[in-house]
């Protein structure tokens, strides 16, 4: 970790890779959480409309469970999961498939420090990118539900808009960037990490995107306990 | 020059370099012989430092390696250029971009420089118009030719080739074996050469190290390798029937 954090060879060159990465990572990873997004806020409105029968319950609280639950759980957490497997098995694949045909020891002889120039530039692009992504998740969740709302016409577009403006906590939002940021960190350094030091071929460049995707899962889930804990309790 | 002492090497309690002491002189090319696990890539991993020895110590025109620190490293490896037995171009940049990579990382050059740098490369290991191609579009021996042309981009003072015939034809081969000779004595490099084909020690083996169960068994030059009585050597060196049968009509 302290070679990955150390100062750039050349700003230049770092800049021009944090760029590629944010395409690669942020930018490519836009379309499947717009469709996640859709599709979960939708389903998130339907199902507590058909499991709501209280008739003293509010129909409008429909909406601000979908909201909520895009807004502290889904958006931050779930997405975190989904590009855990995206972008981490893509990174462990390709620092991997760098171990194994000495492209990173091709990089050390230059003088490179190839931890640095490997990882870094993605920690960098996901820190700035993967809350862009929350926050579209969270607005395109929000609209999946109201356009299931609408379409079913399970509960007016009415009730469904004053549902997502009731009793809004802000602070919400904050909760669920600073989890994203954390997120990021562990999606990004944890497959790199198996990557990183993969020994063999084939096969074992396999078994460390396998064993990246599912250690930086199971962080995930663990430090979304931690964080909830210190910043909603 | 680079001067190799007492280095000693083992992997787990399993010793795989013995004591090795050797010289590589600057001008030539210097080889290291021996079958596969003899601990040729190991001794080779450990003159760049990929490795860290046990025991002994690896000089660079006096300035040595083992006592270095990480930084000291860096700037000496700067100095090195390294043919890798796959070649290890980079997969995602072009050849043109692969050859200018450590200029864009470490010179102060202008992209004119640049450009004509890499155009000078190129043109020296007959790769005129590959410039826009990726590695996945070359062939074993072009691949090979863009990797000693990233090899000595920055004018390296040492060049270091792990195997760099392996899965090339005997033709392919020797072109790769004389551009790498050519290049040697063109830039007055100390270049080090491991490898267990026998044609390119025949073909540009100025100074020959024969390793054997981590051992340096023998030293000498090309001309030398027929005369010598040594039965690792030999039994190495006239290991197939062709070379058997041209001993026994010499």
């Amino acid at each position: 970790m302290g070679r990955v954090i150390s100062r750039p060879e050349k700003n230049k060159i770092y800049y021009k890779q944090v760029i590629n990465e944010i395409e690669t990572l942020g930018i490519n990873s836009i379309g499947i959480v717009i469709i996640i997004s859709i599709f979960m806020g939708a389903v998130i409105t339907l199902q507590t409309r058909y499991n709501l029968e209280n008739p003293l319950i509010p129909l409008y609280l429909i909406g601000l469970t979908a909201r909520d639950t895009m807004l502290l759980e889904f958006s931050s957490t779930i997405v975190g999961l989904i590009l855990a497997g995206k972008v981490g098995s893509n990174i462990a694949s390709e620092i991997g498939h760098m171990r194994i045909t000495e492209q990173i020891d091709a990089l050390e002889i230059m003088g490179v420090n190839s931890a640095s120039y490997l990882v870094l530039p993605k920690v960098i692009a996901a820190v700035i990118f993967n809350p862009i992504l929350t926050l579209i998740s969270m607005f395109v969740g929000v609209f999946g539900g109201w356009l299931a709302s609408v379409a079913t016409g399970a509960l007016s577009s009415m009730d469904y808009i004053y549902g997502i403006q009731y009793w809004f906590v802000p602070f919400y939002i904050t909760y669920s960037l600073v989890k994203t940021v954390v997120f990021a960190i562990i999606i990004t350094t944890v497959p790199a990490y198996f990557g990183y030091y993969v020994k063999g071929g084939a096969l074992e460049v396999g078994r460390a995107s396998t064993k990246g995707v599912v250690t930086s899962s199971i962080l995930i889930l663990l430090f979304n306990v931690i964080l909830t804990q210190l910043l909603l309790a | 020059m680079i001067r190799v002492e007492h280095v000693s090497k083992s992997f787990n309690n399993e010793q795989v370099l013995h004591d090795i002491s050797v010289s590589f002189d600057e001008g030539k090319t210097n080889l290291i012989i021996g079958q596969s696990g003899s601990g040729k890539t190991v001794l080779v991993k450990c003159i760049i430092g990929l490795h860290e020895v046990d025991e002994g110590s690896i000089y660079f025109h006096n300035r040595n390696l083992v006592t270095m620190t990480v930084k000291e490293r860096q700037l000496l490896r700067r100095e090195m250029g390294k043919l890798f037995q796959g070649g290890a171009l980079f997969d995602s940049l072009t050849v043109e971009d692969n050859i200018k990579f450590p200029l864009d990382m470490f010179s102060t050059l202008t992209t004119g420089e640049k450009k004509n740098r890499v155009d000078f490369c190129l043109d020296r290991v007959h790769l005129p118009k590959a410039h826009k191609l990726f590695p996945a579009e070359l062939s074993g021996g072009m691949q090979k030719r863009a990797a000693i042309a990233r090899a000595i981009v920055q004018n390296p003072k040492y060049l270091l080739c792990d195997e760099p015939n392996s899965g090339l034809d005997p033709i392919t081969a020797i072109v790769i074996d004389n551009l790498i000779s050519d290049i040697t004595h063109e830039f007055n490099m100390t270049t080090i050469i491991n490898t267990h084909d026998m044609n390119s020690v025949m073909e540009i083996g100025e100074k020959v190290m024969f390793i054997y169960e981590g051992l340096k068994d023998w030293e000498g030059t090309k001309d030398d390798i027929l005369d010598s009585t040594d039965k690792n050597l030999n039994e190495f060196v006239f290991a197939s029937n062709l070379a058997k049968k041209i001993k026994e009509k010499m």
